[in-house]
């Protein structure tokens, strides 16, 4: 590799380039916040309901879990991207992506969020009947403070799988980060220097990402229960 | 959505079509899985061998590859290899070598976990009986490692089997980019998507009960 910075070598396309990389590493990052934050506020109120809900409102979750489990995540982009025109929602490819990473997140937290609870020993939920707290306190004073532990390293781990997924926002002509660099090799042919350079921003993110998971998971390893 | 029409005769139509594309993704997922399983357990092998020089490069690959988003990895291979004058792979190929390549670093953590969790006194009674380190490998670890991580394997296999959609990004045509075809040709959406989400869904609850039935026979010995 030339590192000058002559016109033809790959750092001079980069730097021609910069201004649309960037702008696809924004929308990379602003796609994967706002299904985080979807799946999160989603995924919390729909695992409240897989672990504390009538058994009719657990079968809807669970078969929505279970659904969104089994349906590869590309499918769900395009099902929803293609879909949403029928229902008379004309919303641009971005919004439809982030619904769908959102759904799809959605049911990964609830059911991360149903396990972290349930693992918690069933006698702190008696003992903090037995004193006579509401469900609403029971939750937020007993249960979560002790789940929430079991729940942080696997929700990095989900927002971690989020950010891989805005890659198949391309397919549906989102011009995130994968789809800019895409469109600076169609002009330069620089095709191994800009997907290497792709590369090295999504490892970039992702590994920190998954250091935060597993600092997380390390510091809460004292957890036996 | 009021004025819509359920026409099925296009997934009638289509039927030989989709069948075709289903059986390829499963066959992709299974080929992957068995490339990557032996990728999986040479580097699980060499991840604790406790030599740095073997353990760095496939910590190296197995972070490497977590944090590549598939796609990207899919592109890479394809459209960077013939760079490198490899232009013998057509884009199937392509497509397994790069499931192999992420199938792999996934399966060098199942089994990596697998060989840490095979009790102490298997290998000691294995030693004690005068087995030689291949026959202990062979015939004690081994055996009893697949059968630990059997219910890993089976959970990669239905993860693979659906990351397979994504070969539709390099027109290989398995499932979805054959949905995708049809939906772009008759635009019957609903049809289209509900019949690939319920073919998908299907498959991979099958293989999740035939592995169940594979775990119940092959017990993982406790």
């Amino acid at each position: 590799m030339d590192f000058s910075m002559a016109p033809g070598t790959f750092l001079f396309e980069a730097w021609q380039a910069r201004a649309s990389l960037l702008q696809g590493l924004g929308v990379t990052m602003l796609s994967s916040a706002l299904s985080i934050v979807i799946a999160t506020v989603c995924g919390l109120a729909m695992g409240v309901a897989l672990a504390y809900g009538w058994w009719w409102l657990r079968l809807v979750a669970r078969l929505y879990v279970d659904l969104m489990r089994g349906i590869p995540l590309l499918v769900l982009i395009l099902f929803t991207y293609y879909g949403l025109a029928l229902f008379g929602i004309n919303v641009p490819a971005f919004w439809a992506g982030v619904i769908a990473l959102g759904a799809f997140a959605t049911a990964h937290v609830a059911e991360n969020f149903r396990g972290a609870v349930q693992s918690v020993p069933a006698g702190q939920m008696e003992a903090a009947k037995a004193i006579g707290l509401t469900f609403g306190k029971r939750l937020s004073y007993v249960i979560l403070p002790q789940a929430v532990r079991r729940m942080l390293p696997p929700w990095v781990n989900t927002a971690l799988e989020i950010v891989k997924g805005t890659t198949l926002l391309s397919i549906i002509g989102v011009v995130e980060l994968l789809l800019s660099a895409q469109q600076a090799m169609a002009r330069n042919y620089m095709i191994i220097d800009f997907y290497l350079l792709t590369t090295a921003l999504y490892v970039a993110i992702n590994f920190t990402l998954a250091q935060l998971g597993a600092s997380l998971e390390r510091r809460f390893s004292y957890l036996r229960y | 959505m009021i004025d819509y029409h359920f026409d099925w005769s296009v997934i009638a139509r289509n039927a030989d079509k989709l069948t075709d594309a289903l059986l390829l993704g499963l066959g992709l997922a299974v080929v992957s899985l068995l490339i990557g399983s032996v990728i999986g357990l040479l580097a699980a092998y060499a991840r604790v061998s406790g030599k740095a020089w073997l353990s760095a490069p496939v910590w190296a690959y197995v972070e490497f590859i977590r944090c590549t988003p598939l796609l990207l990895l899919i592109f890479f291979l394809y459209f960077g290899l013939p760079e490198f004058d490899v232009t013998f792979l057509d884009k199937t190929q392509s497509f397994v070598l790069s499931l192999s390549l992420y199938a792999g670093a996934y399966m060098c953590e199942v089994f990596r976990a697998g060989l840490a969790s095979i009790p102490k006194q298997y290998v000691e009674a294995a030693k004690a009986i005068g087995l030689r380190p291949w026959q202990r490998q062979a015939y004690v670890i081994l055996p009893v490692m697949f059968r630990i991580t059997l219910p890993s394997i089976g959970n990669n296999l239905i993860s693979l089997f659906k990351d397979t959609s994504l070969a539709a990004a390099i027109a290989v045509p398995e499932l979805t980019f054959t949905a995708r075809q049809i939906n772009a040709n008759t635009f019957r959406v609903m049809e289209v998507w509900l019949t690939a989400s319920a073919l998908y869904l299907a498959s991979a609850y099958l293989i999740a009960m035939m592995l169940r039935l594979l775990e119940r026979r092959y017990a993982s010995i406790r």
